[in-house]
């Protein structure tokens, strides 16, 4: 058989879109940058603690991603192989973490590993000494907490990509669990893994509250922190223009490697039913994945519970700015998902052609939101009141942030579409949005799904440029929370948590169940 | 009349030359050794692969910088010929209307197709639940509705058992023969390009050769072919 001959040009849909979004994204990280540096007269040369932050920035970075795919691998495995009760909820609390509003749930990790949290409690019980969450380990714990299931469902996406014909095929040739893993679920890891570990690695490098809150002090400074004291404390532009150039450098480093080493080739594609794994109905095997899932579920839940336990008394009779922001929310994140969608799909769609596209993507994490976001009071400060555009700038840097998310999603969906079914839509003359509404979206209907979903979430969560920005009508729910923490009131506080938690994993839901639809269409 | 003229065709070490013309309404086989570029011939002429010179000519339009869609071609490729998230007549749909915007008259052509290759009432199945020989026959009747004189298939058959290959290659030939529209099927199988095809041409050592009378060829095969046929 002769090797299959690559198309004549790759032009499935006119690229113009994927020009004007890549330009979108481009000003929107560069311009703000260039506005900073502008204003701040060019910037300083970085001091002795701003090594410090970086030093640390990386380590805590690093280990974070390693637990985080590490772990992720059994869970996912197990998640991928086994069909029982209550799965789909487990999936979808595997995306809860991750799009967790990150107060809300830093205030859930407080209670279980904080000083008097469940775990202390235990420990002390038990006669042992306490365990002390503060520091490089709890912002490690942190970031597990956050992106183990981020990586899960990465890793799960890549599971389902494997044709069930292939763990058919498996079967029938009597490949043991050992082999599968080698001949199927290794090739598979080695394309997935590595670009999701490096997206957890950009993710972790630009963290911010979390440092804040479990970090901080000069030995567990971030980056990202040591940006907003240079903002919020000192003022000093030039410095925190340093600093951005640093972070941006550093992430955009991972992002190229991100690229270089996520190689998604190989697998062909099945009839789309979903699989069976014969080689898995192991009596060991169910009580060793019946086991990773408890504790996977275990180390979710329990936080989640506690932020529901604390907030539900509160929930009752919140103020009524709380549901005023609860519905400024809402609309941002659908407007920011909306956006963030447009924009993903055609960056995706151009990063068919041009690989490097995905790395432009990638630049929303690489430049802190603060500093976008000052960046942006500069450029409209002259000509315009700021917060008279809070709402739309706000809804577009969310976008921008969840960009990332969503072309690691939609990419490699759609560039299995090509590969596959390009040829066929080609020589029928689909083009434009007759091939958008008959074959990308139909197909990608999943990956959409959890992409808007992130997006909305994400959006949902977010205390970033708002902060900057909003005047107290048009504050958003996490603000809203963050107001209310600081007056004091915190009952009211835990239960608009609660309500921000609730609202965040609906909206997810709703958009992940709507890819969910059909799925053997 | 298709006229590959001077057709030169290069992928990395690959070469592939081709310089002759099919009559119009011939059903021709192209036969030869995995690897030869049979595949990759059907992909010059169907638009998906570029030659590094000379010209497909149809009926005297020069179609090499065409994109697929613009030439007069209907092509069926070894796999993935239907779109599994649409239905059955969806996809012939999309064979007459890439945004299947279809009249009524469109509509019932789809359904006149569908009565033609045997599977009336199969339209709203999804491709999944069909047979591999029903879904080969879906195939056949969207290259039906898109009235393509020029028919290349890139055995899109291959995994289908001998009788029903068999069955699925007389329909080929009833279809081109009602339409009168010219066939290329590239094949593996002697067998079938005797079966339907008078002509062959046969791709070995970097050439596409001129059609030639297909039992004349396999019953005094050149070198390259009696060592690829085994025989």
């Amino acid at each position: 058989m002769a090797a299959r001959p690559v198309p004549l040009s790759l032009r499935p849909v006119t690229h113009w879109t994927g020009w004007v979004a890549a330009g979108l994204v481009a000003s929107l990280v560069l311009l703000p940058l260039l506005a900073v540096f502008w204003r701040a007269g060019g910037g300083s040369l970085p001091g002795a603690s701003d090594w410090a932050a970086l030093r640390f920035t990386v380590l805590q970075a690093l280990l974070s991603a390693l637990f985080s795919v590490v772990l992720a691998v059994p869970v996912a495995r197990a998640l991928a192989r086994r069909r029982f009760l209550g799965r789909g909820l487990l999936v979808t609390l595997m995306g809860a973490p991750f799009i967790l509003p990150v107060i809300v749930a830093i205030l859930g990790l407080l209670a279980v590993f904080g000083r008097s949290g469940i775990v202390n409690q235990a420990l002390g019980w038990a006669g042992l000494p306490p365990v002390q969450i503060y520091g490089l380990h709890g912002v490690v714990l942190a970031h597990v907490f956050f992106n183990l299931p981020l990586a899960t469902r990465f890793l799960l996406q890549g599971w389902q990509g494997i044709p069930s014909e292939r763990f058919r095929l498996a079967a029938s040739l009597g490949l043991g669990p050992a082999d599968v893993f080698r001949q199927l679920e290794l090739p598979m890891l080695r394309a997935i893994l590595p670009g999701a570990a490096v997206v957890i690695f950009a993710i972790c490098l630009s963290s911010f509250a979390v440092a804040l809150t479990l970090g901080g002090g000069p030995r567990a400074t971030t980056v990202e922190l040591a940006i907003y004291q240079a903002f919020r404390f000192d003022f000093d532009l030039g410095r925190a223009a340093v600093l951005a150039v640093i972070q941006m450098t550093l992430v955009t480093l991972a992002a190229v490697m991100a690229l270089k080493l996520s190689r998604l080739d190989g697998f062909g594609r099945g009839m789309d039913r979903p699989p069976r794994r014969w080689e898995a109905e192991l009596w060991r095997l169910r009580v060793w994945d019946a086991a990773v899932l408890f504790c996977a579920a275990l180390f979710l839940i329990v936080p989640l519970g506690a932020v529901v336990w604390r907030g539900l008394p509160g929930l009752m009779d919140l103020p009524v700015q709380v549901w005023r922001a609860a519905a400024v929310s809402v609309v941002m994140a659908l407007s920011s998902s909306f956006v963030a969608i447009i924009l993903a799909l055609s960056l995706a769609h151009l990063a068919l052609v041009r690989h490097r596209i995905e790395v432009l993507g990638l630049m929303g994490i690489a430049v802190s939101p603060l500093v976008i976001g000052t960046g942006l009071f500069l450029l409209i400060n002259p000509f315009s009141d700021p917060a008279r555009l809070a709402f739309g700038l706000t809804a577009l840097v969310n976008a921008l942030a969840a960009l990332p998310f969503a072309l690691r999603v939609l990419v490699p969906a759609l560039r299995d579409i090509s590969r596959d079914f390009g040829p066929l839509a080609d020589s029928l003359g689909m083009s434009g949005l007759s091939r958008l509404r008959w074959l990308v979206l139909p197909r990608m209907r999943r990956p959409i799904g959890f992409a808007a979903g992130l997006a909305a979430a994400l959006s949902m969560g977010d205390l970033g440029v708002i902060a900057l920005f909003a005047d107290p009508e048009r504050a958003t729910l996490p603000l809203e929370i963050l107001r209310l923490m600081g007056a004091y009131r915190m009952d009211s506080a835990a239960g608009a948590g609660l309500l921000l938690l609730m609202l965040s994993l609906l909206l997810f839901w709703i958009f992940d169940r709507g890819g969910h639809r059909d799925v053997d269409a | 009349m298709l006229t590959l003229e001077g057709l030169d065709i290069r992928q990395d070490d690959f070469r592939l030359q081709a310089d002759f013309a099919i009559p119009a309404g011939s059903i021709v086989a192209v036969i030869g050794p995995s690897g030869a570029g049979k595949s990759t011939l059907l992909n010059v002429i169907a638009g998906f692969f570029a030659p590094v010179s000379g010209h497909v000519i149809w009926e005297g339009r020069d179609l090499t910088g065409l994109p697929p869609a613009q030439r007069p071609v209907a092509m069926l490729f070894q796999d993935n010929n239907l779109f599994p998230h649409l239905t059955v007549a969806q996809n012939l749909g999309l064979g007459i209307r890439p945004d299947l915007r279809l009249s009524t008259e469109d509509q019932a052509r789809v359904a006149q197709a569908l009565i033609r290759v045997g599977l009336e009432g199969m339209d709203a199945r999804k491709p999944a639940t069909l047979s591999g020989g029903q879904q080969g026959r879906v195939a056949l009747a969207r290259v039906l509705v898109q009235r393509r004189p020029l028919i290349l298939l890139d055995e899109p058959f291959a995994a289908l058992g001998p009788a029903l290959k068999s069955g699925m290659l007389d329909l080929v030939a009833e279809l081109a023969a009602e339409t009168g529209a010219t066939l290329l099927m590239v094949s593996h199988d002697p067998a079938d390009a005797r079966r339907i095809a008078p002509l062959t041409v046969l791709v070995a050592d970097g050439q596409a050769m001129a059609p030639q009378s297909t039992a004349t060829l396999l019953d005094n095969p050149p070198a390259a072919l009696a060592a690829y046929l085994g025989g």
